[in-house]
């Protein structure tokens, strides 16, 4: 009895556990295959799988999300979609074109003499004293809900006086359980504009803003010298009650910032997030001590007035931007180039912005992940790598860039631009062998202008992402010329309607002008060895640093690759000790100011800790360049242009090595794709079709499962063999 | 045992301090603080005067090891070296060169870490002492040499290799997992699947052969011939004889290793996209930050004696023969 009870028992015991064993197989399916309708390799929840969403990745966290502080490209993917400045560029039209934003208006300037006095509109520049740009809001825009605007029902503010304990419970800014808003009022400007001049916020353009700006630095150091009397402090400094002497408010909706002289490039400036409103409860809210240590700060939560708004701040793994509910609307814009309304830019004309619920951002630093997830259309767009340029683009016979079929297939579609962008070549003025004024030194650049051949540097390290430069400013940069007329004749002829490389035996013959024929110098009868200065030596490099010393050896020049850290590199840009060097600028704005200014003598690196990292020096140049900058576009600056671009083609402190272009790729479903480079809130014009999305995902993510079930099938079957042996064993007598 | 302890704790505090010192010195041969200044206020307009400012900000307009201008303890005290390096023995991690407090974000930032290198310890433990034992079992067979050769190749592949091959395969080809990428809670397992199967998968060859050693080295003792006589299954003589006198070794690498855990895994975060530390601390190299640099390699320092120590303790748990003295 006992043992049948006890045999009834284990039977029953194996039972449970074969009813448990289904169980976790039965779960695991079921979560395997997530219960819903989603692809098991969807890295986002089931139900935001038709969302109107956009998904995309950043690959580096950003350093600073404060307006004031924040100055790199992935840093404003995000904040200009929060922050909105009085103005903004036009989305279509090209060239690029000011339009406002918060503001009603472009700001014209009233040009001032000495005394105050308005002056007319074509008045020189050396007869104004001041311009004054009056700006005028518009009314009804509202800030994000935020708890630095949150008050209690008689009106006090509810988190401005935090206890410390209060403080201790906190991890993010979505743990204030109540959010406020008002209206963005023309104090909000004047407010960031003072914050641009705090020195404790290391706003990077308040060197610039100081020089033109009244009483910028005025107030920069009453600020800083009222911060060394709080050694340590982190505590509020109300800006409210510190004036700049050339900000003033006109009323509730309009304010004027008063310039030195002329600076007709300021215009631009306002169009940046440096100049975006900030209320200063947030100031106040943020200072208070113990949430900086909590890592809540101006500079990882925003709060502005813009379409979107972070909504989840984590820079470790995603942000997110959602949709700000007290957005005041903007329209998507009604007209743009000829050729936009028939490519379907000119779909959406009309309709409200934001045209997007939401956009993820998630953190994906390695290349490989990050293009698998767009072909398995996780991401709706995506840059090209040169890991899979091969994979995504081919060259048809005429260079023009294309799909592979892969890519086709998928409905995916190409956007390419030349950006605002150059890398150059950099001779070291500053250097008695390279550098220099000297007709033998200026016509040895020439010659290595020559050899030094950028069309094929283009094709092997680009994949032919890149226009060979022919000067200093880039394709539509007001000033740069395009076709036949804007090509650089000291180093290209033109041939049967194209431009075309002098020969190598012109180089040759300059570098018998320049006193070095065959490389060989004739004073010392030694070879011409020069050093290049590169920030990079890894195996990826090599190549590269092996195709240029094979340029200079065209001309029997010996060229020595002094390798470094990027800081080692910067030090001897700093100080002048190195020969040539690869280089590169971003334009901050498409004025040619802002490419010419790295030629100006008064910006040299080594003098004058500018950015003019060549150190070139022509007092020609220089005059006409002070000329030419405080100058509107007009003939008369282009026939300036022409002659600087002229004499540096001469000069040749440079090899214009190449405008890199930009590829990049998209869905079917993502919509009013134009490239726009220099808008960085372009967020709001995107369209989504997540039904279209979720379909193909679903159709390019079936999971395979039969492999599985063949690895398992085979570790049984291996399995059998070891299993009888091992009861054979056990089974045997001993020996 | 206490004393024991209370001991190696002292003994820590020199070898902290040297490993404080050399990464002092490492880092700002290579970064001046200069150098620091200009990788946190960005490469365009830069001034020399934000450059002093941010530094006297910092902390970072002091001498480094030495001030000579100061009088008395002043020139030692009033350095970088100790105002940034000597308050980690408080464990106050101070913030970032870009303003976030390190204690917080290591805080957040452990626990993807931990959420990969748990079951990637565990369950290669259990994987490689089975794989292990059964190869012990079948030894001097063609299980056994095929076995040795395979652990031999798998231990020859690099893991960059399993990580992307396993990215190719698992949800490139056949879909069944996210490539990359991580989420809170219950959500975050559809992410770990790979990178902890990876993980496993990778460590076998190694981890097999070096167990197997150990269980041969065990298996041909005379208590096994004992038991065997005694009538005892093989299996009964592998894994609770064998098992239990190989496991001083098999501690010894267990549990140095585990307060290491926290620490994460450079690479694999790195891929998979995993906010760990490994990933935090690549982070911070790549972007010079010396406070997270020190703070992270201080950490490892501690919890690397902190494993050690464990791993005395653990002995005199698995083997009553040893005392801690």
């Amino acid at each position: 009895m006992q043992n049948y009870g006890q045999q009834n028992q284990s039977g029953l015991e194996r039972r449970r556990t074969r009813w448990v064993g289904w169980g976790v197989l039965l779960f695991l399916l079921l979560w395997l295959t997530g219960c819903g309708e989603r692809a098991w390799n969807a890295p986002y929840p089931s139900s935001e799988s038709k969302s109107n969403t956009l998904y995309s990745s950043f690959d580096e966290r950003p350093k600073h999300l404060d307006p004031a502080r924040s100055y790199a490209a992935n840093e404003y993917a995000f904040i200009a979609q929060i922050y909105e400045p009085p103005l903004q560029y036009h989305f279509l039209k090209r060239p690029y074109e000011l339009v406002p934003l918060a503001a009603t208006t472009v700001p014209v300037p009233l040009f001032l003499d000495k005394d105050g006095e308005p002056l007319p509109g074509d008045a020189t520049a050396d007869q104004i004293a001041f311009s004054e740009y009056e700006i005028n809001l518009k009314p009804g825009s509202r800030y994000q809900p935020h708890p630095a605007l949150a008050k209690d029902e008689t009106g006090q503010f509810l988190y401005h006086q935090l206890a410390p304990e209060a403080i201790a419970k906190l991890n993010t800014l979505a743990d204030f359980s109540e959010t406020g808003s008002r209206e963005v009022t023309a104090d909000d400007y004047i407010y960031q504009i003072k914050r641009l001049a705090n020195p404790k916020l290391h706003s990077p353009i308040a060197s610039i803003m100081a020089e033109y700006i009244v009483g910028f630095s005025e107030l920069g150091k009453a600020l800083s010298a009222e911060s060394e009397g709080q050694p340590g402090g982190n505590g509020f400094l109300d800006l409210r009650n510190h004036s700049m002497a050339g900000v003033t408010k006109l009323d509730r909706y309009r304010f004027k910032i008063r310039l030195h002289g002329k600076y007709p490039q300021f215009v631009y400036w306002l169009a940046m997030t440096f100049f975006a409103p900030m209320p200063w409860e947030a100031d106040l809210f943020y200072s208070q001590p113990g949430l900086e240590k909590r890592n809540i700060s101006l500079n990882w939560y925003p709060i502005g007035s813009g379409p979107f708004m972070l909504s989840e701040n984590n820079p470790n793994l995603r942000m997110v931007l959602s949709r700000n509910p007290n957005f005041r609307g903007e329209a998507y814009p009604q007209e743009g180039e000829a050729a936009d309304a028939a490519q379907g830019m000119l779909a959406d004309a009309g309709k409200p912005l934001p045209m997007i619920d939401k956009a993820i951002y998630s953190l994906e630093k390695e290349v490989i992940p990050r293009w698998n997830k767009f072909l398995q259309g996780y991401y709706d767009t995506s840059g090209v790598s040169s890991d899979s340029f091969d994979q995504a683009v081919k060259f048809g016979a005429g260079g023009d860039a294309n799909l592979t079929d892969e890519m086709l297939e998928r409905n995916i579609r190409l956007a390419t631009a030349v950006e605002t962008s150059i890398f150059y070549l950099g001779f070291n003025m500053a250097d008695p062998v390279i550098g220099g004024d000297s007709e033998e030194n200026q016509t040895l650049r020439q010659a290595i202008s020559i050899a030094v051949n950028f069309e094929e540097f283009i094709s092997i390290f680009r994949n032919g992402r890149g226009v060979v430069a022919q000067g200093p400013l880039p394709i539509g940069i007001f000033g740069s010329r395009e076709g036949l007329e804007g090509v650089n004749p000291v180093v290209f002829d033109i041939e049967n309607g194209k431009p075309k490389r002098k020969s190598l035996e012109e180089a040759r013959a300059l570098m018998v002008k320049a006193g070095y024929p065959n490389g060989k110098s004739v004073k010392t009868g030694k070879a011409l060895v020069l050093n290049y200065e590169s920030a990079s030596a890894g195996p990826d490099s090599k190549a590269q640093l092996n195709w240029m010393r094979k340029q200079f050896k065209q001309l029997g020049i010996q060229l020595v690759i002094r390798a470094t850290d990027y800081n080692r590199f910067q030090e001897k840009l700093r100080k002048g000790t190195g020969q040539l060097f690869m280089f590169g600028w971003n334009a901050d704005y498409p004025d040619p100011e802002n490419f010419l200014f790295l030629l100006y003598g008064p910006n040299g690196k080594v003098a004058h800790a500018g950015e003019n990292a060549v150190n070139y020096d022509n007092p020609e140049f220089n005059r006409l360049f002070d000329q030419m900058k405080n100058m509107d576009n007009s003939p008369e600056r282009q026939q300036i242009i022409d002659k600087m671009v002229a004499i540096l083609r001469h000069d040749a402190p440079w090899i214009w090595g190449f405008y890199p272009k930009g590829f990049s790729l998209y869905h079917n479903w993502y919509g009013n794709v134009k490239p726009n480079l220099m808008a960085n809130n372009t967020l709001k014009y995107k369209r989504i079709d997540p039904e279209v999305r979720h379909q193909r995902q679903q159709a390019w993510n079936p999971p395979v499962v039969w492999p599985l079930v063949l690895l398992i099938i085979v570790l049984v079957v291996t399995a059998i063999p070891a299993v009888l042996v091992y009861r054979r064993h056990e089974r045997s007598a001993a020996r | 045992m206490i004393a024991y302890i209370i001991r190696r704790m002292f003994y820590a505090i020199p070898i902290l301090l040297g490993v404080n010192i050399l990464t002092f010195v490492l880092f700002f041969v290579v970064n001046s603080p200069d150098d620091m200044a200009r990788m946190h206020l960005g490469m365009k307009r830069v001034t020399p005067e934000a450059i002093e400012n941010w530094k006297s900000e910092r902390g970072y307009d002091k001498p480094l090891l030495f001030n000579a201008s100061s009088q008395g303890v002043g020139q030692l005290t009033d350095t970088i070296f100790f105002n940034k390096s000597l308050k980690l023995f408080q464990f106050d991690f101070g913030s970032s060169d870009s303003g976030r407090d390190i204690g917080y974000d290591i805080s957040q930032r452990m626990w993807p870490s931990l959420a990969i290198a748990i079951p990637v310890l565990v369950i290669g433990l259990m994987v490689n002492i089975t794989y292990a034992l059964l190869i012990a079992f079948f030894r001097a067979t063609y299980i056994d040499i095929w076995s040795v050769v395979l652990c031999v190749v798998m231990m020859s592949i690099s893991g960059l290799f399993y990580i992307i091959g396993g990215q190719y395969l698992v949800s490139k080809l056949l879909h069944l997992v996210p490539i990359s990428g991580y989420d809170t809670g219950l959500s975050a397992i559809k992410f770990l699947i790979l990178p902890v199967v990876i993980g496993v998968v990778g460590g076998i060859g190694a981890g097999t052969r070096w167990y197997r050693t150990l269980f041969l080295e065990e298996i041909n003792r005379d208590y096994v011939r004992t038991a065997r006589a005694k009538g005892l299954s093989e299996g009964v003589v592998l894994f609770r004889h064998v098992l239990k006198n190989a496991m001083i070794p098999i501690l010894t690498g267990v549990v140095v290793v585990l307060p290491l855990l926290f620490m994460g895994s450079l690479i694999t975060e790195s891929f998979f996209g995993i906010p760990g530390l490994g990933s935090y601390t690549i982070d911070a190299i790549s972007q010079q930050d010396f406070a997270i640099v020190r703070a992270m390699v201080f950490l490892g320092s501690v919890l690397y004696i902190l494993g050690l120590l464990l791993t005395d303790i653990s002995y005199t748990l698995v083997d009553p023969r040893v005392r801690l003295s």
